[in-house]
């Protein structure tokens, strides 16, 4: 078999999957569904994993699969580019589908809508296989808006829960007003450019460096930054940074399988990825990297401060996933692309395993997520509490374990770069640190150390229950392995890949020409000087400032949260507002729903009231009417009928125009 | 045999077959009425599959032409041609009228006669606006077209029908009667022709290619809709039966669209582009302006009906970019949308058969009853968001990056309906789609019957398929399309 057909059947097979199990679910039943579905990811993973062999090969691809549309000289094509990138994203995509499919099997085992749920994970896995594998904007727009329509599919997925219908409505729009930046930043490019295609638009960049448009009369911008800047924007929502973060801790109202997947490992990355993919356009940019480090710098820092004060176990890990895409953003700021790419890796890995180990905590929990109610669970969950220790402890960035190799170099990337900004982005990333340690082991001492409370939970779960309550006030057990296994096989990478990979992807030449830095841009030369080796990078951890935090923040959860839990409430009694600002998650939420939400809905009133039915339909349209009416009320007034009345009207006419020819003479 | 009169078939062939079926009488006969209908339909679409399979994308010369005198003392001729713009309407509109007429089978159970034979004899009115290469001819169809439409509304309608049916017929009437004027106006300047490619053709002056830019303007925004001569349309879609609700949005409406091509920009080339500003200025606040209103709606066909005047916006906006790209992306869209709005129109009729409501409040949980239901609908409603591989993305998105090139503040605005479409379209669907049973009628709906499915699968595939693969839509046009901008760039100033 051909490459070609390989790359074909990556994608398709997922979306033959989605159509089985979602055209004719009732047909192939719930045995059928998942069979179908994991049988198609499971292909497309081993194909992935061919094609990534192939390209280490040194093979790489770049051509259409077909021409979607023709206008003259103008082009618009379905194609795939298939290199370093492209292959690493198709194998975490791959792969952390497959853990999530099997993983559900065991998660939704009692819904209703298990051949749907099955349909719509393998429609994400197409989809998020046609973004990474795109070889031109459309597509990749294409592949951006159908992973968000499945991504509201899904957090919708229990429709009766109103706090699950409204999330996907919010997550929806919010990812609009991205796409509304990114469409505007694709019509830039095919403006200035004259193609949508990859290749064509990246030779062409160097010579539109200092290309300015006039956006406003009499000011030049570069045109490279504003459309650097209209394409993140459409990052900005995809990854939910700052300020359209909204949408993803609200996103937790969908089943855990898809947290993991979609809002954590995935979907989510998919605006990291798109700038590490227009690497050549950014690096012509300054203000463009800037502005991207200054709003992932925020989103690291402050959604990580939110993280502290949640007591969802999943709302937990949701604002640990939005702080770590505000690292990988940050390090697409220092140019150091591979490095983002790198951390949106092992993040995918330890991130799932966290989301899905939450999922198994959930489980044993029947669907209650407040860690409050939780504790010594480590007895009866020993798998479960195994693997969340090794995803928190790579999450935090303990030496050796994958997100160190990751976060590590982001942090030294932030200290090297030399954009004016970078000092700041430094700390806040150096203090986000700190921050991760101690919301992660917080959340791990509250759930699986310390006394057991579950049996005083009487607060209700956030996901409908469906497990038959028969087992309630049992003792929580451990899930059965179709949830074990996959948690296993996320913990292997989460442990390991970083040590094994990092001298390859960020010093080898893995990424060769898939990713391009400028030489004005030092940041990798620079951190290639002081590496030495994976194992010797782990040892030198120990007099970094980082490891000390990290180990600071683990050691201020374990005493606040084990030793002396009426500290952190007496910190909260005593900063009340700050406790309030963090609880409220800085009152966006509500800002958005008053500026936006219903100010839309209150212009759109006032402009049909006033302008529409008022002034056209009342003044205009019925004016009109009443006009004509009026009119011809007085032309029926003449017509009276009375021959006196038109002898005398003659009479006066001709009078009239006696006089008037008389003067004229 | 009739290779010669394919245009003259699918004019005459539903004119023939309406008056066939009102030949059946009263409603005793109601069940022949309906078959003969469904056939008269049937064999009107089946005749206009030719053109498509006999059409020339290489030329844009007229095709299919016939041409015949008609009053000889005024040089008036039966001329009849199809290009590339004119083709796929007429294919829409034969392809639709089929539909309304398996969507009014068992709803309407009055008049059905009179009202299967009103469909058919506007779908043959229509496709003879989009053949005629007459100025005469075309203005006969044009206004004979609105006769049915009229009765549709106003016989079938809802109970504020005659209201709507007046203020729709008033709104009509001014632009008509000033395209009259501009017509005979032509015929003199052109010595003596109301040859539509000689109008293309004539030299005049500044003055007058104002003038008449302004009473074509009127007579075809009135149609489009544009903002702010639109109010008529929410108003006749609310009273309108389903079926006329389908064709006036997915047909109707094309046909003011239509009229900018044929006559504005070929006829008017230096007004058109003395006065784009205008016409872009109004495409755009029917985007944005029009997107908000939406919003604040509370019934279904208002919703919808706002809804297709802020895509219509798109179609004129993308007319005066003055490129391929921008002109092509109008036409797809007035193709798309007449997919998409029939689709949402019908769907809001499977809902209204059975609550007969049309207000949002009334409904909420669908899903839990209508399953199957609620999947077409979700499709439809993503179509409408222009949601990529849908038909509703392909227009918009040419026209967005028509406008990035032109100007990147028309683009803009134009962009916002990615939000305001998305808001509008899916926070209805969330209301009555989504959430628990409120309602307890709801409680007793049946989910789509075989006729619906058929009714609806078929948009369905039609909308994915254009929204996969617009290549055979854009590959009919192109060459005309090129001609036509070709035409406007030539100055036609004496």
């Amino acid at each position: 078999m051909d490459m070609q057909t390989l790359y074909l059947i990556i994608p398709l097979a997922p979306l033959f999957g989605a159509i089985v199990a979602g055209l004719f679910g009732r047909l192939v039943g719930r045995t059928g569904a998942h069979v179908v579905t994991i049988a198609g990811v499971a292909i497309s993973f081993i194909a992935s994993v061919l094609v990534f062999q192939d390209v280490r090969a040194g093979n790489t691809f770049n051509g259409t699969v077909y021409t979607w549309m023709v206008l003259g000289d103008l082009s618009f094509e379905i194609g795939f580019l298939i290199d370093s990138l492209t292959a690493m994203m198709m194998l975490v995509v791959t792969f952390v589908s497959l853990m999530v499919h099997i993983y559900t099997i065991g998660y939704m085992h009692d819904d209703p809508g298990y051949q749907r749920f099955f349909s719509y994970i393998s429609l994400f896995t197409f989809s998020m296989l046609m973004l990474v594998m795109s070889n031109n904007f459309l597509q990749l727009f294409f592949g951006w808006e159908a992973v968000g329509l499945v991504s509201y599919l899904l957090i919708g997925f229990w429709y009766q829960k109103e706090t699950a219908i409204y999330a996907n409505l919010k997550a929806f729009l919010v990812n609009r007003v991205g796409d509304f930046g990114f469409i505007l930043g694709i019509g830039l490019v095919l403006a200035y450019f004259g193609s949508l295609d990859y290749a064509t638009v990246f030779a062409k960049a160097p010579s539109m460096a200092t290309e300015t448009i006039t956006l406003w009369p009499d000011t030049a911008w570069s045109l490279m930054t504003v459309i650097g800047i209209l394409l993140f924007i459409g990052a900005m929502g995809k990854s939910a940074q700052f300020p359209l973060h909204v949408w993803l801790p609200d996103s937790m109202e969908g089943p855990t399988p898809i947290s993991a997947l979609i809002h954590a490992a995935t979907m989510v990355t998919a605006g990291n990825f798109m700038v590490a993919r227009m690497s050549p356009l950014y690096e012509l940019s300054d203000v463009a990297l800037s502005f991207i480090m200054v709003i992932g710098a925020i989103t690291a820092l402050f959604m990580g401060f939110l993280g502290i004060v949640q007591n969802d176990i999943k709302r937990v890990v949701a604002y640990s996933t939005l702080s770590q895409l505000g690292y990988m953003t940050v390090a697409l700021g220092a140019s150091a692309y591979s490095v983002a790419v790198f951390h949106l890796m092992t993040h995918a890995f330890f991130k799932a395993l966290l989301f899905l180990a939450a999922g198994s905590v959930i489980i044993a929990m029947h669907h209650n997520q407040d860690i409050r109610y939780m504790g010594g669970l480590r007895k009866y969950m020993p798998i479960t509490w195994i693997t969340s220790l090794i995803g928190s402890l790579a999450l935090i960035g303990t030496p050796f374990l994958s997100g160190f190799y990751s976060k590590e170099t982001i942090i030294e990337a932030v200290r090297l770069s030399n954009l004016p900004v970078a000092d700041i982005a430094y700390w806040a990333v150096v203090i986000g640190v700190f921050v991760t340690a101690f919301y992660s082991f917080r959340m791990y001492f509250l759930v699986f150390h310390g006394k057991e409370r579950f049996h005083q939970g009487h607060a209700h779960g956030n996901e409908p229950d469906t497990h038959h309550d028969e087992h309630h006030g049992g003792t929580p057990h451990e899930t059965p392995w179709v949830v074990t296994g996959p948690l296993l096989a996320l913990a292997l990478p989460s442990l390991a890949i970083g040590y094994m990979t990092v001298e390859a992807m960020l010093y080898g030449d893995f990424f060769g020409n898939a990713i391009y830095v400028s030489d004005r841009h030092q940041v990798m030369h620079d951190l290639n000087q002081n590496f030495h080796g994976a194992a010797a990078m782990g040892l030198h951890a120990v007099v970094t400032l980082p490891f000390w935090l990290a180990v600071a923040g683990v050691g201020l959860a374990a005493f606040f949260y084990l030793k002396r839990p009426d500290i952190p409430a007496a910190i909260a009694q005593r900063f009340k507002f700050l406790h309030q600002l963090l609880l409220n998650k800085y009152w966006f939420d509500e800002l958005y729903s008053w500026v936006f939400a219903k100010g839309a809905r209150f212009l759109g009133g006032f402009l049909w009231r006033r302008g529409d039915q008022n002034v056209i339909d009342g003044v205009f349209v019925n004016g009109t009417a009443h006009l004509v009416e009026r009119f011809s009320r007085l032309v029926k007034a003449f017509q009276s009928g009375y021959i006196y009345h038109y002898a005398f009207a003659m009479l006066i006419g001709v009078f009239a125009l006696v006089t008037w020819f008389a003067r004229l003479n | 045999m009739f290779g010669q009169s394919i245009l003259s078939l699918v004019i005459w062939v539903p004119i023939l077959a309406g008056v066939a079926v009102l030949a059946t009488g009263s409603d005793r006969n109601a069940a022949l009425a309906r078959w003969i209908a469904l056939a008269g339909a049937l064999l009107g679409f089946i005749v206009a599959i030719p053109l498509v399979t006999g059409f020339d994308t290489g030329t844009s010369a007229m095709q299919f032409v016939e041409k015949a005198a008609w009053i000889p003392a005024f040089n008036i001729h039966y001329h009849l041609g199809v290009d590339g713009i004119s083709m796929p309407l007429i294919l829409l509109n034969s392809f639709i009228t089929v539909l309304v007429v398996i969507a009014g089978w068992q709803v309407i159970q009055d008049k059905v006669a009179q009202y299967m034979a009103a469909f058919l004899i506007m779908s043959g009115l229509i496709n003879g606006v989009f053949a005629s290469l007459d100025g005469i001819l075309f203005y006969v169809f044009f206004e004979g077209m609105l006769i049915p439409l009229y009765l549709i509304v106003g016989v079938w309608g809802g109970p504020n029908r005659v209201y709507a049916a007046f203020k729709f017929f008033l709104y009509t009437l001014l632009g008509s009667l000033l395209m009259l004027v501009s017509m005979i106006y032509l015929y003199f300047q052109s010595g003596g022709s109301f040859d539509i490619q000689t109008w293309h053709t004539t030299t005049l002056g500044m003055t007058a290619q104002t003038l008449m830019f302004f009473a074509f303007l009127l007579a075809f925004g009135v149609k489009v809709p544009m903002w702010p001569v639109h109010t008529w349309l929410p108003d006749a879609h609310v009273e309108a039966p389903t079926g006329g609700s389908v064709v006036l949005a997915a047909i109707t409406l094309k046909v003011g669209a239509y009229g900018f091509l044929r006559f504005i920009l070929p006829i008017l080339p230096d007004a058109s582009a003395e006065l784009a500003w205008f016409v872009i200025m109004l495409s755009l606040i029917a985007v944005a302006y029009i997107g908000l209103v939406a919003l604040a709606q509370s019934d279904m066909k208002k919703l919808i009906a706002y809804s297709s005047i802020a895509h219509m916006g798109f179609v004129t906006l993308g007319f005066f970019m003055f490129s391929p790209l921008g002109l092509e992306g109008g036409l797809v869209q007035m193709i798309s949308h007449g997919f998409v709005s029939a689709a949402l129109f019908l769907c809001i009729g499977v809902m209204y058969d059975r609550l007969h409501s049309r207000q949002i409040k009334d409904y909420g949980g669908l899903v839990n009853k209508m399953p199957v239901f609620a999947a077409f609908f979700m499709l439809f409603a993503m179509a409408n968001a222009g949601l990529p591989a849908t038909s509703g993305f392909v227009g918009e998105f040419m026209v967005i990056m028509a406008a990035a090139k032109v100007n990147f503040w028309y683009a803009f605005v134009a962009a916002t309906t990615l939000i305001f479409g998305a808001a509008y379209t899916l926070w209805m669907y969330k209301r009555v789609v989504f959430g628990n049973v409120t309602n307890p009628h709801v409680e007793e709906m049946k989910d789509v019957n075989a006729r619906e499915i058929l009714l609806l699968g078929v948009l369905a595939v039609c909308v994915l398929a254009m929204g996969l693969y617009p290549k055979p839509f854009t590959d009919v046009m192109h060459v005309s399309v090129v001609d036509l901008l070709a035409h406007v760039a030539q100055s036609k100033l004496p």
